[in-house]
């Protein structure tokens, strides 16, 4: 929705009052200044993984300056990517990102759809409460739920717990209210004449949604899709709380838990490790940058 | 938004109900707003089952005894049905006002929301100026790095910030021997472990009201601030007098989202000090998963994690007020 108003462009405000045009050659010149500054501090932890990641463990052990690499290496790389444990972790996040954002997009697309243009008895209250839920944060659920799924297991054999697809189960929680409130937002900015003119014509619902809205609210989807992907990839305590075998971890937890041995900290396969697990949110964020922004000031998402 | 979505749409039901009259199960089956049902129906059920539901079942577990059995408060009471003799329903929590470490997590919990909000607000709001100074050519390459923290997985961007820390080898104590300073027991020292939890989840929330801001700016028309200054207006008082009126709203929103998801953080603390030293740095869903999974006592657990409640749902009702007063305008 913002989009739009995002890419409008630097105020246009005109230069000729004499002294005003030198105050705003400073004010550019001050306003570089800080954000460099700014961009400094805000990209040092992921620089600075980047130079960790190509030292050797003797050259990060070693009294040299740190914020150098004397040998780079790409030892780390080679090793993590051979290793077959960290690549089980990257499968399993993808699987589950994968299968998340799918389920997620069934559920909350045809809902979102119910909801901004059909009207049925409580759909004005299901609106706000799929608001509220997507304000209830995972830190109060995952006791309750961990305890439900070990009810679950001793009434049906099932066991959830300990099994990777068990945050397929969880990860909408925490997905599926956002996208479908972005969503809403989206399809109610459609023109109305648009899906009336195709019932006049004779569509069905579905079809409506399917041949009208998806077309049209596309660049909503998109960022409701990079939103689901981002969040399932991210999440941190729902897999820390309900799975603990190595074959079973996502990437967050995996390199936590198996990298780091007693308290012995293999940095440079760490900071490798983390590297590699930020990638693929950071590569789709460099591609679909805007529409990441459209859905994070559209859906006033969680910050 | 959403109201004035839906209220329109009447005429159109009217206008398909009266072209085909279809009876019975069939009729009921087509109608407009059965159909919608079941399209929601998937969410509902999601909602119900993985939201609400959990979300009671943790008061229930809130009251029971580790062993998952009630408290006993009255000796005699076999003459009463099971499920409630010997019911206590507030144990775990008078157990834990007597706990001073309870009262540490409280206390810590707010200085952390509200400095942390507090700061992640002024960076957000003096970068988004500054890229909205600069000229529209340029914007999107800075708007794009200044949001990186904010994409990385912050248990990723967490790992990180613990190496630049570490004891032993600290780049930041590297650095600042260069100035004869420190070294600093960043995450050793009680209060520099606050520090730097603080530190690092300004660092990953501040870009989110640095674009929220920066929205917020560009719809602040030009003639505004073209007025303002023939007005004779300084800086400081076309910030005062313009800009922040206009963006009132977007401020008050952003910053009771973010004081939600400040105060219910788990993955900073976990990763960067996991509580430590002493406890002196958890917050109430670290301490809850310390004691309700790690611990293996659930309904204290529960209980703790519960205490997020009142604080959640105080700013949930200012933003849905917010929403709400939004939509009308619309």
């Amino acid at each position: 929705m913002t989009a739009a108003v995002l890419d409008k462009g630097a105020p246009t405000r005109k230069t000729g009052y004499g002294s005003m045009s030198r105050d705003r050659a400073w004010a550019l010149k001050w306003s570089y200044f800080f954000l460099t500054l700014f961009v400094i501090f805000f990209l040092l932890p992921p620089v600075y993984m980047f130079i960790t990641s190509l030292k050797t463990s003797t050259e990060i052990s070693a009294a040299t300056n740190p914020w150098w690499v004397f040998h780079p290496t790409l030892e780390n790389y080679t090793g993590l990517l051979t290793s077959p444990q960290y690549l089980t972790f990257f499968k399993n996040s993808l699987i589950v990102s994968t299968f998340v954002v799918t389920i997620t997009m069934l559920i909350s697309i045809p809902a979102a759809f119910a909801l901004a243009r059909m009207r049925f008895w409580g759909s004005a209250t299901l609106a706000t409460g799929v608001f509220l839920t997507y304000l209830v944060p995972d830190t109060l659920l995952f006791i309750p739920l961990f305890k439900m799924f070990a009810v679950f297991h001793e009434w049906t054999g099932i066991q959830l717990l300990n099994r990777w697809w068990v945050l397929l189960v969880v990860y909408p929680t925490l997905t599926v209210p956002f996208c479908t409130w972005i969503m809403i937002g989206y399809f109610a900015s459609i023109p109305k004449e648009l899906d009336e003119a195709a019932i006049i014509d004779g569509a069905s619902w579905l079809q409506t949604l399917t041949r009208i809205f998806i077309p049209v609210a596309l660049p909503g989807i998109i960022a409701a899709t990079i939103f689901a992907f981002t969040v399932s990839w991210a999440q941190f305590l729902y897999p820390l709380a309900f799975t603990t075998s190595v074959d079973q971890l996502v990437l967050p937890v995996g390199i936590i838990t198996t990298l780091i041995k007693g308290d012995v900290f293999n940095w440079g396969q760490i900071m490798t490790g983390a590297l590699l697990g930020a990638a693929p949110p950071l590569i789709i964020y460099a591609f679909l940058m805007d529409y990441y922004i459209a859905g994070l000031t559209a859906g006033a998402t969680k910050g | 938004m959403v109201d004035t979505a839906l209220s329109s749409n009447a005429t159109t039901s009217t206008r398909v109900r009266a072209k085909a009259r279809p009876s019975g199960l069939r009729k009921f089956l087509q109608r407009k707003s059965t159909i919608a049902f079941f399209m929601a129906l998937p969410l509902i059920l999601l909602i119900l089952t993985l939201v609400v539901y959990p979300a009671f079942y943790a008061i229930y577990l809130s009251t029971l005894r580790k062993s998952m059995t009630s408290v006993a408060w009255m000796r005699n009471c076999q003459w009463l049905p099971d499920a409630i003799c010997g019911y206590i329903p507030f144990g775990n929590i008078q157990f834990l006002f007597t706990r001073e470490t309870f009262w540490m997590v409280v206390w810590q919990s707010c200085l952390f929301a509200i400095s942390a909000v507090i700061f992640k607000a002024l960076i957000g709001f003096i970068v988004a100026h500054f890229v909205h100074n600069i000229p529209a050519k340029g914007q999107r390459k800075w708007r794009g790095m200044l949001l990186i923290p904010w994409v990385i997985p912050p248990a990723m961007s967490t790992l990180a910030w613990l190496w630049l820390f570490d004891p032993s080898y600290s780049a930041f104590n590297y650095a600042l021997s260069a100035f004869n300073a420190g070294p600093i027991p960043w995450t050793g020292n009680a209060n520099w472990a606050r520090f730097s939890v603080i530190l690092v989840n300004i660092w990953v929330g501040a870009p989110f009201f640095m674009i929220m801001y920066l929205a917020a700016l560009k719809s602040v028309p030009d003639q505004l601030y073209e007025a303002a200054a023939i007005d004779g207006a300084n800086w400081w008082q076309r910030i005062w007098y313009v800009t922040l009126p206009m963006m009132r709203n977007i401020i008050a929103i952003t910053a009771l989202f973010s004081t939600i998801v400040t105060f219910a953080n788990f993955d900073i603390v976990r990763v960067l000090t996991a509580g430590g030293p002493l406890d002196k740095t958890h917050l109430f869903a670290t301490w809850a998963f310390r004691i309700g999974i790690e611990g293996g006592d659930i309904p204290l657990g529960a209980s703790v994690s519960l205490f997020m409640v009142p604080i959640l749902a105080i700013a949930a009702i200012f933003i849905l007020r917010d929403i709400t007063k939004r939509g009308n305008e619309a």
